[in-house]
């Protein structure tokens, strides 16, 4: 039973991807991009944790927090890029 | 005397916790280097933390835990639910929370809050920090709105954390 | 591991999956920027919240003692969510993006200048007086 919740739940982030991937091509603005990048983070590590589950490794771990946090540095940097125009003052 | 060794009362066992956390071991050796660095880290960036946290009611603290964890979940159903229900019967709109908090983390923090909870994300912090710009997914009272978020939110924070 | 754990592990699994999906989903289909804003924070955010308390849980009935780690990853996420959400509302007002909202005027008009130092941030130096 575990192992199809784990595929739906697979397929399913799967299809966020590219929904998330569609809106980064498209656009319209930069901050539409930005937002889609944030997502694909998050999708990111919400794959990672479901490898993990499935291959019962906890080694997937470290990677979707250094993805959480990375991800997150970015996000802030982009936005901030956007606000002000540059980042290192 | 004594607040120039130990600066950040509440940082300390936090940070301790995010390092057991961290090692995924509650083994009596990591907890005594998790408080060690607990105390070292704040005392060696003591000038980037120019506030000093003071929590005056932990009931209360848990009490709005609860409250936050709960609506949490009530919203993220609600937003779910009007994103499949479809994009054409949305009413956003902006309004402005005057705001009665006055500290630096007490802000956020409701900012925050307001993000993770009722349909809203806080969208801009007016230059003297007394109104907060919100933007709501699918609202038809703001005034309620306003309302809500002074008292289920702004209360709690403002007894917790400004006394 | 019981049928009942199972059963709880995998309604877990499967409403992170839905969660995260529809998050995607309001960001694809809706229709301005500041409404795209929400699914993301919200219901992603919940999403992954499932699957790492059910990532928690699988570890801790498969024998290796209950791991403590995906509280860290979720706490993290809950804290930073609302901090890029929060900025890029805030770079979507500076650009001045068209709004199915009436864009707010008067009370708390949006950043047309660029303020240097930023001020938003909660911890960034001395509080300076903006007048």
């Amino acid at each position: 039973m575990l192992s199809t919740a784990l595929t739906i739940a697979f397929a399913l982030v799967g299809a966020a991807f590219t929904l998330s991937f569609l809106r980064l091509l498209k656009g319209p603005d930069a901050t539409d991009r930005i937002l889609a990048l944030d997502t694909l983070y998050i999708n990111a590590v919400a794959l990672l944790v479901l490898l993990g589950i499935q291959l019962d490794s906890p080694l997937y771990f470290e990677a979707a927090l250094l993805i959480a946090l990375m991800g997150f540095v970015g996000t802030v940097a982009l936005a901030k890029f956007l606000l002000r125009g540059d980042i290192i003052e | 005397m004594k607040r120039d060794w130990l600066p950040h009362p509440v940082l300390t066992p936090a940070l301790a916790l995010v390092w057991l956390l961290l090692n995924n071991s509650f083994a009596p050796g990591h907890i005594v280097l998790g408080l060690l660095l607990g105390w070292a880290i704040p005392l060696l960036t003591l000038p980037f933390w120019p506030e000093r946290v003071r929590i005056y009611s932990l009931r209360r603290l848990i009490a709005f835990a609860g409250i936050f964890l709960y609506d949490v979940l009530i919203a993220n159903l609600a937003v779910a639910r009007l994103i499949l229900v479809g994009p054409r019967t949305l009413r956003p709109v902006f309004v402005v929370v005057p705001l009665d908090l006055t500290s630096d983390l007490a802000i956020s923090l409701l900012a925050n809050t307001i993000c993770l909870t009722p349909g809203t994300v806080s969208a801009h912090l007016s230059e003297d920090r007394r109104q907060l710009l919100v933007h709501a997914l699918d609202c038809d009272d703001p005034q309620a709105l306003v309302a809500t978020i002074k008292t289920r939110f702004e209360a709690p924070l403002k007894e917790i954390l400004e006394c | 591991m019981s049928l009942a754990s199972e059963i709880l592990l995998s309604l877990l699994v499967v409403s992170g999956g839905v969660f995260t999906f529809i998050g995607s989903l309001g960001l694809w289909r809706l229709r301005d920027f500041y409404t795209r804003l929400h699914g993301p924070t919200k219901a992603t955010t919940l999403g992954v919240g499932c699957l790492l308390i059910a990532s928690s849980i699988h570890s801790g009935l498969s024998g290796d003692g209950l791991s403590v780690h995906e509280i860290l990853v979720s706490l993290f996420l809950f804290i930073t969510a609302p901090v890029s959400a929060h900025l890029l509302a805030k770079a979507a007002l500076h650009r001045r993006l068209e709004s199915l909202a009436a864009l707010p005027h008067d009370p708390a008009p949006p950043p047309t200048h660029v303020a240097l130092p930023d001020r938003a941030s909660p911890c960034g130096g001395p509080l300076r007086d903006g007048t």
